[in-house]
């Protein structure tokens, strides 16, 4: 009997989560839906910028500033052995530019502003404010949800390019003007293996998945959740989860079709 | 707040998001010295190319003058055909000589022109027929084994 309720319950929750993926994706394709509108009431868009993206700016700033100072002194620890403290630009650079900066940018964004995002519809359904735009024939998701999507793609890889800047400009600033490497060769060897399309527009293209995918699931979980304190506290919850765990594993996928096998 | 300041900031924001971009694309990457120029295509076939990779870069007298776009095996002779695009501001000799270099001892590897005396010039698709393969450090050591063992013993 044990068997049978453990079967049962694997089973429930694989139901489920099938459930909720299908939910989610019927939810996207209503947010595309309906944006139209919000693109046509641009200030709408532009208000919940401000939230999502300049909101973010600090964070994102300062933690890049950190990772690449981090990045600068344990890059010229190890390249030290192998006296090879030149290629520290490159590895500072491309550590940057086509992991660090994507993931971490879009660690901190779920955590900063979909969090929000989530407690802030979840919210506004407890409060029945989402019925009472329903009730004026004001469809709640291109009035809320669909803006503040698009929001979130939008800033999502300014902040990853951002971090990126910060970072190389941190790696700079321990490598160079406190360890004393070579500033040309850190400059040039960088220059010589950092290429445009394939490592910078990769990047770029990574930071814009991970915004998508944070976004609809933060949307996801604010209009989903029960209308309830509890239900808020817990939807806010899965978005950081959900997200994070999302972004590193679509990382890897993303790596292994961009950089893998060539 | 009041919306002039929300759009300046949004603004601003936007305006150091792609200043970001623009300082990754020329600082950090090479879309600076990126050649709009035209190329054109010649091929050249080594014995072996020891460690060269597509992009690998052309130099002749210490300048780039191209880039390798394609390695691939001739299934006929089993030889490695490399394809590489030069710089249309560069005239090379028809006999020109292509070797395979490698910049330092452990270095990455690049294909050195060495410019003949031909008055014709290499024609866009031609062959550069005049190769040397790459310098492959353990044939070197090999070879060196070999003859210290034949050396007559004192």
């Amino acid at each position: 009997m044990a068997i049978v309720s453990a079967l049962r319950g694997i089973g429930r929750r694989t139901v489920d989560t099938v459930w909720r993926i299908g939910l989610a994706t019927r939810f996207f394709g209503l947010i595309l839906f309906h944006s139209g509108n919000s693109f046509r009431r641009f200030h709408l868009i532009i208000k919940e910028l401000f939230s999502t993206g300049v909101m973010s700016l600090i964070i994102i700033v300062v933690a890049g500033l950190f990772v690449g100072m981090v990045l600068g002194l344990q890059g010229y620890e190890t390249l030290k052995r192998y006296g090879s403290e030149s290629a520290l630009g490159v590895m500072v650079a491309l550590g940057l530019v086509r992991e660090l900066g994507p993931v971490v940018a879009a660690l901190l964004f779920a955590s900063r502003a979909g969090s929000a995002m989530t407690a802030e519809i979840g919210l506004m359904k407890a409060t029945e404010q989402v019925s009472a735009m329903e009730m004026m024939a004001v469809n709640p998701i291109a009035r809320i949800v669909a803006p503040r999507f698009w929001a979130g793609v939008i800033s999502m890889p300014l902040l990853a390019a951002l971090f990126s800047a910060m970072g190389v400009f941190g790696g700079y600033f321990v490598g160079v003007v406190q360890i004393g490497v070579d500033e040309g060769s850190f400059w040039s060897q960088m220059q010589a293996a950092v290429d445009f399309k394939h490592d910078v527009m990769n990047g770029v293209l990574k930071s814009f998945v991970f915004g998508t995918v944070v976004t609809i699931i933060a949307l996801f979980e604010g209009y989903d959740a029960p209308p309830t304190a509890e239900g808020v506290s817990g939807a806010t919850t899965r978005t950081v989860v959900t997200s994070s765990l999302a972004i590193l594993m679509l990382d890897f996928i993303l790596t292994a079709m961009m950089f893998g096998g060539s | 707040m009041e919306r002039t300041t929300l759009d300046l900031w949004v603004g601003i924001f936007v305006v150091a998001g792609i200043a970001a971009l623009v300082m990754l694309a020329m600082k950090v990457g090479n879309l600076s010295t990126y050649n709009v120029s035209e190329t054109y295509q010649v091929h050249a076939y080594f014995d072996n190319i020891g460690g060269l990779k597509p992009k690998a870069s052309i130099k002749s007298a210490g300048v780039l003058v191209g880039r390798v776009t394609e390695i691939t095996l001739d299934s006929t002779t089993y030889k490695a055909k490399v394809t590489m695009s030069l710089d249309k501001r560069y005239q090379f000799p028809k006999d020109t000589f292509a070797n395979i270099n490698t910049a330092g001892l452990l270095g990455e590897q690049y294909i050195g022109l060495n410019p003949g005396g031909d008055t014709e010039n290499l024609a866009p698709n031609g062959e550069i027929k005049r190769t040397q393969s790459a310098m492959v450090l353990e044939d070197l050591i090999g070879k060196f084994i070999y003859s210290k063992a034949e050396e007559p013993a004192k």
